[in-house]
């Protein structure tokens, strides 16, 4: 069964908006690709809508969120932060507000758009901002519990969302609460670590299901920033091997939060399996653009075994 | 919110201008000609009777805001939010310097009396426009004061947010605009022309008064009368002199960022006696 992130994100917003009047949700001009429609129909008087203007949405946010409300600002990842980043950086990060930053159809996955669509950036520009929250679903569920962890937070989240239809998880532990700084372990192995985030996972999944090996642990760590240390620190010194999967720049993505930890921790071999340093393309379907990277599930299978043939 | 007769708040001004020049000589770094330009219009808010505040509850919930979105005017607000009694003056002379609560350009997690952040140009009023817009969910008593430069008129953010301002009827948002003509390298002329700026936020869709900013009489009269106009956001375009009080920085686009020496400072004071 596949279900998209962005409409577990809609569902849960809406949801959110029934049980907290607090709730606000401004909007640049994406409401029904974000799947912000829900909430607008349910609570008009707590969606605003501020056109074509992603400096101004975070400006906006701001504002409200310094007044006491709980917003949710969203657009495409490719838009804001992008465009926006030295707002989100003075009139958000710097100032404390409550803003849940939702950065919608990001990576490659957005294969239809192109390069102006596919943000393959924004998780290197949300890290470098002292004090922001980055979260990136894996599927359907985790978009819904993430989003509720965000609106419980004080204070500023990016949330990255993926576009296209997905399969849901069903391995890991899915009753274990999901807190800031948290990973969750999909499947335990003793001869490779893999840290992968968002729906890119279930590439990750196919893959050792692909060459049935068994020796994998795979860390969903949805929470990038602040990371999962001791679970990722833990699984390295068991493995000794890690790999990291992302639909991202192989620059100052999770990739590089985690080799930034280990380099100062534990340095080991790493490999970051990413967005090479270049801008995407256009393509008719997502899967065909992943596999031009080896980022689908033929390619990463390929990288685990190289890994693994290596002692 | 203490409201003073004209010679007193003649005096408060003569004494903010004063403050604000000894704090970026000590400091050796700041913005003197927009602190100096903007100084009536602050004395006007805060001892005029225009804000609503109680420096003794900054966060008290039915307080006007105001957003300072050209944060480099800070020396002036630092001035009379000490004046106003947010903090004791004494702290003036820490200004700009490490580990102190008067950041060089506003921080509001840092002091007490300021709303938000800004320091980059353009971002608050499109924040005054959130605080607005909340004001509105909440039926809230509390107005918005926002504070801009000319500077402010250049970046884009700004005209986005006086879009949407208006589209919201955002009747209890005032924007003062200090122009005083001068930005970092020049004139507005030469830099970035403003044109008839009362008339481009009139067709925007706002109602748009211009006044003499350094008539603190005529600014309180003018903002009394166009925040009683429902249904549209309001925009008081003040005429300002940039270095208004010392005779050498009036006009003088050098004296935008630069801390005057010793001598200077000497000089400066004794004209503002």
């Amino acid at each position: 069964m596949t279900k998209a992130v962005r409409d577990g994100f809609g569902e849960a917003l809406a949801e959110l908006g029934a049980r907290n009047k607090d709730i606000v949700v401004v909007d640049a001009d994406l409401k029904d690709s974000i799947r912000l429609s829900a909430f607008a129909e349910k609570f008009p008087e707590r969606f605003i809508e501020v056109g074509v203007a992603e400096q101004n949405l975070a400006g906006v946010a701001a504002g409200l969120a310094l007044s006491g409300k709980t917003v949710f600002l969203a657009s495409y990842a490719a838009f804001s932060p992008a465009i926006n980043w030295n707002t989100i950086r003075i009139s958000i990060c710097y100032s404390g507000a409550n803003v849940k930053i939702v950065g919608a159809h990001a990576g490659l996955m957005t294969a239809e758009y192109g390069a102006s669509h596919e943000g393959t950036e924004d998780i290197a520009l949300m890290r470098v901002l002292p004090g922001m929250v980055i979260l990136v679903p894996a599927d359907f569920d985790r978009a819904k519990a993430l989003t509720e962890l965000a609106a419980g937070y004080k204070g500023p989240v990016y949330l990255r969302l993926a576009r296209p239809e997905t399969p849901l998880i069903k391995c890991g532990m899915q009753n274990v609460q999901c807190k800031i700084g948290g990973s969750e372990v999909l499947q335990e192995g003793q001869e490779l670590t893999i840290v992968s985030c968002g729906p890119i996972i279930t590439e990750v999944i196919k893959a050792i299901s692909l060459i049935g090996q068994i020796g994998v642990e795979l860390i969903n760590c949805y929470s990038v920033k602040p990371l999962d240390k001791t679970t990722i620190l833990r699984s390295a010194a068991k493995t000794g091997k890690v790999l990291t999967v992302e639909d991202h720049s192989v620059i100052g993505g999770l990739g590089g939060a985690v080799a930034e930890l280990l380099a100062k921790e534990y340095p080991l071999p790493l490999k970051i399996l990413g967005v090479p340093d270049v801008f995407g393309e256009s393509a008719r379907n997502w899967e065909e653009l992943l596999g031009k990277y080896h980022l689908d599930s033929k390619g990463i299978a390929e990288t685990i075994r190289r890994l693994l043939a290596k002692t | 919110m203490p409201i003073k007769a004209p010679t007193e708040l003649e005096k408060i001004a003569r004494q903010v201008r004063k403050d604000a020049i000894t704090m970026i000589y000590e400091a050796g770094s700041g913005h003197p000609g927009g602190s100096l330009s903007s100084t009536d219009i602050l004395v006007a808010l805060y001892f005029g009777g225009v804000l609503r505040y109680d420096p003794k509850k900054p966060n008290w919930p039915d307080r006007d805001r105001f957003v300072l979105s050209a944060g480099h005017y800070c020396p002036a607000l630092y001035a009379v939010l000490a004046k106003a009694g947010y903090f004791p003056k004494d702290d003036l002379s820490t200004y700009a310097a490490l580990g102190s609560a008067l950041q060089a350009h506003p921080h509001n997690l840092s002091l007490p009396g300021i709303e938000t952040s800004s320091g980059a140009l353009g971002q608050g009023l499109s924040q005054a426009v959130g605080m607005a817009l909340a004001g509105k969910m909440d039926n809230a008593s509390w107005q918005v004061f926002c504070l801009l430069s000319d500077g402010d008129q250049d970046e884009g953010q700004t005209w986005e947010a006086v879009m949407l301002a208006a589209k919201y009827k955002l009747d209890n948002l005032i924007a003062i605009i200090d122009k005083n003509g001068i930005q970092i390298d020049g004139t507005t002329d030469q830099i970035m022309p403003l044109g008839d700026l009362a008339a481009k936020y009139r067709s925007f869709g706002w109602e748009a008064v211009e006044v003499d900013g350094h008539d603190t009489g005529g600014l309180i009269r003018e903002i009394g009368g166009i925040r009683e106009i429902r249904g549209k956001p309001k925009a008081v375009i003040a005429r300002t002199i940039f270095g208004k009080g010392v005779s050498f920085m009036e006009r003088n686009y050098a004296w935008h960022s630069k801390a005057p020496n010793k001598e200077e400072l000497e000089k400066a004071l004794e004209e503002m006696k």
